[in-house]
């Protein structure tokens, strides 16, 4: 009797929690498949023509086009070629990002392993950069950059990408320096290793995953990166997310072809990501200590 | 192959705390000198200072003729295995073991022979491709060993690398060490709180209390000969007795509570200065197994007192019986002495105990509740001053 009650209870117990489980679940993926909508509603879009990508209701049944793929590499399209702001975001994207881990690696080893004098204080400095509203740099970085003769130029973009992402960058690989044990590395040092060795043999690798994970958030603030390149660049330094708000003339909008420009403007981040996520499964320190 | 000198060696921290207070320590080649004490009494501060990971306040360390103070770790010829042993992470077992000879750029073909060599030593010969994290506990813990050994340094430093291993393991891995040890006769340094470890391993041991050196000798001197109260509560398991006692006028008897240990003339000959206390309380030290119940004690040695006592508990070990049981005297225990300017044992370092306790052959007959009668020889404790905390001799 008893036990067949324990099993009627344990049985209802088990219902309420199966449909607890299947609830939440779909409640998440609504959720993600909601924010993910604008991204679908671009990715289908540019397998439009123009002429059904606009419409009043929305055109769902159509024959998928690869038309505004070529669109947009021609330079006969509303924006002039997307080949060379592809190659102006891949250079200053590649170069600033390599710039913010070679100057943001031995700054945070500063800041955590081997702290310097008033640490604190410093770490401070580099937050408090991002503290500046971005409009009220605009007019004296112009005046440098003109000043300079680097207006419209990618070494112009490439300074200021890796000035904006250092801070965050230094911060973020601090924090992945601090979680390597210290004894890790004092065995290293009796094990013979210089400070070189101990950073390019023993922390570097113990914190990749750390400085993929900065990597790829750099990687995606400057790749889109609008307002900068908006006023510094017009043509021989354009980047795509400039080249992408040419779309939008006076002509009228071209909503197939912006969506496919979109579209082929994310893969690179898309592509930074994957590779990136590889080195982030990878645990920290695993079995390091203990 | 070389010796660690240690003389007159201080450390004091940034923020005042005097970790180590002159500290003088010669540890000879080949020999296993084990560093003990309670957490916080400096030992692993003065154990980094040998590796070169700590800054030296005053004082010299010397590896071989010599003197380190300002090597650094790279230069120092030092090996040693850490706590929670430190792998790298992202290397193989083999790569760990071998990481040290490929800095030194030892050519690669020496360097897998040699890698071989110490995973076979070690039994880790099936891991070598694993990581660290592939591992377990006692495996790292001979990675660790395996990254020491492979380099042939002068000097071993070993800072508590049995405490991450249950308890089987360690007893196991304690004699690997000292074998592993022997065999290579290298000058070793290993420091633990775990007095067993100590006792089993060292063939001397340096006991330290508040960065102070209180004694340094064989396990045996130690555990018979302790020169203080620190040395003498801290070595042996279960610990020494300590109760407090009173000198009779004459100095022909010893009052422990209410009752009467009578003192010999033979005893007197062996502790003069024992006499100077007659009429003053003093710390009187007894080994539970000095706590003999038969009267056989009695015939053999003659010079023996009665000492009664209250069972309290009886805990069978089954190869022995130890028996907790309280008297009238106040019993003392000695407590972690965390003040580094004390000299020795400062007020309030001994602390009011619970019972005593005796070890007796297991098959005796006690109860708790009962009342218990052991034999007391005179010779056989250990006599304290209980200013000084000093041995009386």
């Amino acid at each position: 009797m008893a036990t067949s009650l324990d099993n009627r209870i344990h049985h209802k117990r088990g219902s309420r929690q199966w449909f607890l489980g299947h609830f939440w679940t779909t409640v998440t993926w609504v959720i993600a498949l909601f924010l993910f909508s604008p991204v679908l509603w671009m990715v289908i879009t540019s397998f439009k023509r123009e002429g059904s990508a606009y419409t009043d209701p929305p055109t769902l049944i159509f024959h998928p086009t690869l038309n505004e793929y070529s669109q947009v590499f021609s330079s006969g399209s509303g924006a002039g070629g997307a080949g060379a702001p592809f190659e102006h975001s891949l250079v200053v994207t590649v170069a600033s990002v390599a710039l913010v881990l070679l100057l943001g690696i031995p700054a945070a080893y500063a800041l955590s392993i081997r702290p310097i004098k008033r640490w604190r204080d410093a770490l401070f400095f580099f937050l408090a950069t991002k503290m500046l509203p971005y409009v009220a740099a605009i007019v004296p970085i112009y005046l440098i950059a003109e000043h300079l003769g680097l207006l419209d130029n990618v070494i112009a973009l490439i300074i200021l990408y890796t000035g904006f992402n250092l801070p965050l960058a230094v911060w973020m690989i601090r924090s992945f320096l601090l979680e390597v044990p210290r004894e890790v590395l004092e065995a290293a040092r009796i094990d013979g290793a210089g400070l070189r060795t101990e950073l390019m043999r023993v922390i570097f690798p113990m914190v990749l995953p750390g400085i993929a994970a900065t990597a790829l958030i750099c990687v995606i603030f400057t790749w889109n990166e609008f307002f900068f390149a908006y006023f510094l660049t017009a043509f021989n330094a354009q980047t795509v997310p400039v080249f992408l708000s040419h779309f939008q003339s006076t002509e009228g909008e071209y909503w197939a072809l912006l969506a496919a420009a979109a579209t082929i403007s994310c893969l690179p981040v898309i592509l930074a990501g994957w590779i990136a996520q590889k080195q982030l499964v990878r645990g920290l320190s695993l079995g390091a200590l203990k | 192959m070389a010796t660690i000198t240690l003389e007159h060696v201080t450390k004091v921290y940034p923020n005042g705390f005097e970790a180590v207070h002159d500290l003088n320590l010669n540890v000879a080649d080949g020999e296993f000198m084990v560093l003990v004490g309670p957490s916080g009494c400096g030992k692993t501060t003065a154990l980094r200072m040998v590796a070169g990971l700590e800054d030296i306040t005053a004082g010299s360390v010397s590896i071989g003729e010599r003197v380190v103070n300002d090597v650094s770790p790279k230069d120092r010829d030092i090996a040693m295995v850490f706590q929670n042993y430190a792998l790298y992470p992202h290397m193989t077992v083999a790569e760990n073991i071998g990481f040290a000879l490929k800095l030194r750029k030892v050519p690669k073909e020496q360097i897998k022979q040699k890698v071989i060599e110490a995973a076979e030593l070690l039994g880790l010969t099936q891991w070598v491709d694993r990581k660290p994290g592939q591992l377990s506990g006692g495996q790292r813990q001979r990675v660790a060993m395996g990254r020491a050994i492979v380099r042939e340094p002068s000097v071993f430093l070993m800072d508590e690398p049995l405490s991450n291993l249950d308890a089987k393991l360690r007893v196991q891995m304690r004699a690997e060490i000292s074998r592993i040890q022997r065999r290579l006769g290298v000058a070793t340094l290993y420091v633990t709180h775990d007095q067993v470890e100590a006792m089993t391993m060292g063939d001397r041991v340096a006991v330290l209390s508040a960065g102070r050196l209180q004694q340094c000798d064989t396990p045996q001197n130690l555990y018979d000969h302790p020169t203080n109260l620190f040395v003498a509560g801290f070595m042996g398991s279960p610990a020494m007795n300590l109760f407090e006692a009173v000198v009779a006028e004459g100095a022909t008897q010893l009052f422990i509570g209410s009752q009467a240990i009578t003192l010999p003339s033979e005893l007197h000959a062996v502790r003069p200065t024992l006499k100077s206390y007659a009429g003053k309380s003093i710390v009187v030290g007894i080994r539970p197994e000095n706590l003999p119940l038969t009267d056989n004690a009695r015939d053999s040695e003659s010079t023996a007192s009665p000492f009664e006592g209250h069972v309290e508990l009886v805990e069978a070990l089954g190869s022995e019986l130890l028996v907790h049981f309280t008297t009238d005297a106040h019993a003392f225990e000695i407590t972690e002495v965390m003040d580094s300017n004390a000299a020795g044992l400062a007020d309030g370092t001994l602390t009011k105990g619970d019972a005593g306790v005796a070890r007796v052959e297991a098959h005796t007959k006690i109860a708790a509740g009962e009342r218990i009668r052991f034999w007391l020889n005179p010779e056989r404790l250990h006599y304290f001053d209980r200013a000084t905390s000093e041995l009386i001799v």
